[in-house]
């Protein structure tokens, strides 16, 4: 194990796709995801990784490349944000379909209009539902972690789906940070090559994206929701298996001082690290307030979150997506689902923040502890469902 | 005599990659093409193949009419697969992976998806250089989905989005000249082809197949249904556009223009236009129009492929 070093996390993030060994990157710039696929194609030029480098003209290119690259056994490695998710939208739920394990590590940021290059989670939400399994991931470790995770999980045999590493834009993927990286000889002896079922290749011919009738299409789809469902149990095994051999400890939910504290906040991604903050000048105070972060959003880690959370009385539910006239956030809507199919006894609240790169500071945190703390259930100004933190009139 | 031809181009001529059982409809040039074309590419060969009638006549699930590794992902992205397919192929033969061996790429689509959705795919895949053969069946309309105009049908022609009415006489625009296109990338191989002269599109699929980097490759390929003609005519109406200067044949090698079968004196173009239902409604004007559209065509055609 090597000494922390000091590094911007997007170029950490690159690091981690080569030491993962990626054969295949297929990808288009895009503001906040540029340094990571500008330090791989530096690492590919360099012959630092012997991997195929496609510049394609589009998002849409890039996870179609991707998709051929994957079908072919090539390791396949992406990344975008915002727009170019949206762009490469129609081809995630192809690459899911197919079963293909591409790694993507998706930079979070607003979705245009207006314009934004700022991070929040408009882009991924967006995208929740396209069969990708997706990690959240709160500092730079976890990111570099993950990246070398997804791939392990994506091409297990009882897997084989693409895999989503969430980092928020700038937040995170800008800010220097401590980092860990293991050696290359323990990560190829945790993630060996990849020995994928089919691929495509003369010497065994097969058709890949056939279309399905209706006789055929509900089968087609429930066998690979049945597939995203238990890959659950092998994100976990990974995960387990990655604490034992580097020493970090993941758990597809994770949770802070939770032990004492019967208010609970819950949010995904590198706001985190403020929620801890303003859990610790709480606990000063004498109050306790607990944090559960799920790493995992899809599959969706239910019974995972009924377990820290059966005990608690009240959940604030924190997203950085506008609900687009849905009743709450999607995440809050998750949650909602889940409470009232496992019979708790909850008190739920949902608050939308963090747009297009707005800050919210630890100390607007704490009010929103102190309101919860004091009142039976929040009705806020302009709406019954969610409230927006910091929302000028 | 027909076979020994043949066996100038592939292996073992008999032996179909594009396998009967398939639903295109009868008389369809279009799977004919792709019939006699994959023998020459022959067994070491991969397909990625856009939505389109091809991909949908051939793929039903469980079953497939393709011996050869085939993949659909979309619409407008068959250009974009063949090239990380191309790519993923390459670095996996580099890394001592997969064996080492001779195997091509070929991105097949059709008009729509080739000149229309896939333009931007196709160029992008065109200008970094892969090594692969794009093949358009252009059948001039979107047909899978009910003869809906793309810019690949031809001015006056009658689809279902370009209806001739009182307002309108059908197709408003003339054909996009994607051979044209392709050649403004300075790939080696670009050609025109019609299953109708089936030695002269072999001939040129070899070209492509041998072609280091990108090789494109626009077939006319007669619809029967989309283009009102009657099912046993789609051979016969292939031999009267290349014929009548509608859809010349050539080849641009290194971007040097080579008509490959001259048609001079060309046929007027009305024995092309009459008996398709698609052109029933032109008046003598409109067809005055295209024949001088095609005499144009032809002469430029003739001085690029003077061009030394």
């Amino acid at each position: 194990m090597s000494a922390d070093k000091g590094m911007e996390v997007s170029i950490a993030a690159s690091v981690a796709a080569k030491l993962a060994r990626v054969e295949a990157v297929a990808a288009y710039p895009i503001t906040p995801q540029t340094h990571i696929v500008e330090h791989l194609a530096e690492i590919v030029a360099n012959g630092e990784l012997d991997a195929a480098y496609i510049n394609v003209e589009s998002e849409h290119s890039a996870m179609s490349a991707c998709v051929g690259a994957s079908a072919t056994g090539a390791r396949t490695f992406t990344s975008t944000s915002a727009q170019g998710m949206e762009l490469m939208h129609e081809i995630l739920f192809i690459a899911s379909g197919m079963r293909l394990p591409i790694v993507m590590a998706s930079v979070n940021r607003a979705l245009s209009s207006p314009l934004s290059i700022w991070g929040d989670h408009s882009d991924v939400m967006a995208a929740r539902d396209t069969g990708w399994i997706m990690l959240f991931t709160e500092n730079g470790q976890e990111v570099v972690d993950s990246i070398i995770m997804a791939f392990k999980i994506a091409e297990d045999r009882r897997v084989l789906l693409p895999a989503m590493v969430n980092l928020d834009g700038f937040s995170l993927s800008h800010v220097i940070e401590p980092i860990q990286f293991p050696s290359q000889e323990d990560v190829d002896r945790f993630l060996p090559p990849y020995a994928p079922l089919y691929t495509l290749h003369p010497d065994k011919p097969v058709t890949m994206g056939a279309y399905a009738m209706p006789e055929l299409y509900t089968e087609a789809k429930y066998s690979q929701e049945i597939a995203i469902r238990n890959s659950k149990a092998v994100i976990k095994e990974v995960m387990e298996q990655f604490s034992k051999d580097f020493g970090r400890k993941y758990n597809i939910v994770e949770t802070y001082n939770i032990e004492k504290a019967d208010t609970v906040f819950m949010a995904l991604g590198s706001i985190n690290e403020n929620i801890k903050t303003a859990i610790d000048l709480l606990k000063d105070n004498g109050k306790e307030l607990g944090l559960v972060a799920p790493r995992l959003f899809r599959p969706f880690p239910a019974d995972e979150l009924v377990e820290v959370l059966k005990t608690k009385k009240k959940l604030a539910v924190f997203e950085r997506v506008m609900p687009g006239g849905a009743m709450n956030g999607p995440l809050y809507n998750e949650i909602a689902s889940m409470v009232v199919q496992n019979g708790l006894d909850l008190q739920l609240e949902n608050y939308i923040f963090g747009l297009g790169g707005r800050d919210v500071e630890p100390e607007e945190l704490i009010d929103v502890f102190e309101q919860i703390s004091t009142s039976a259930k929040i009705t806020h100004a302009d709406n019954k469902n969610y409230g927006v933190i910091g929302v000028r009139s | 005599m027909r076979m020994k031809s043949l066996e100038r181009y592939t292996d073992t001529p008999d032996f179909e990659y594009a396998t009967s059982g398939h639903r295109a409809c009868q008389g369809c040039a279009e799977i004919l093409a792709l019939r006699l074309g994959l023998k020459v590419f022959g067994k070491d060969s991969i397909i990625a193949m856009a939505t389109g009638c091809m991909e949908i006549i051939s793929t039903p699930l469980p079953t497939t009419s393709w011996r050869l590794p085939w993949i659909h992902v979309a619409f407008e992205n068959a250009a974009a697969v063949a090239s990380g397919i191309e790519a993923g192929i390459k670095i996996q033969m580099e890394k001592g992976k997969i064996a080492k061996k001779d195997i091509s790429v070929i991105a097949i689509a059709g008009d729509g998806g080739t000149s229309d959705i896939g333009l931007q795919a196709l160029s992008g895949a065109m200008e970094r250089g892969h090594d692969f053969t794009y093949i358009c069946v252009d059948n001039e309309a979107y047909m899978n989905t009910g003869i809906q105009r793309s810019s690949s049908t031809p001015f006056g022609a009658m689809t279902t989005t370009s209806p001739p009415g009182k307002k309108s006489f059908g197709q408003k625009t003339q054909k996009k000249n994607m051979p044209k296109i392709a050649v403004a990338h300075n790939i080696p191989y670009v050609a025109t082809a019609c299953p109708s002269y089936p030695f002269d599109f072999l001939a040129k699929i070899k070209k492509a197949k041998e072609a280091k980097g990108p090789a494109y490759i626009h077939v006319l390929s007669v619809c029967p249904t989309g283009w009102r003609i009657p099912s046993d005519q789609a051979i016969h109406y292939g031999r009267l556009a290349v014929r009548t200067g509608v859809f010349p044949l050539y080849e641009v090698e290194n971007g040097h223009y080579r008509i490959t079968y001259s048609p001079e004196p060309l046929r007027p173009v009305t024995e092309y236009i009459k008996g398709q239902g698609r052109f029933r409604h032109l008046t003598d004007d409109l067809i005055a129009q295209i024949q001088d559209q095609v005499n144009h065509d032809w002469q430029e055609l003739k001085n690029y492929s003077e061009m030394k």
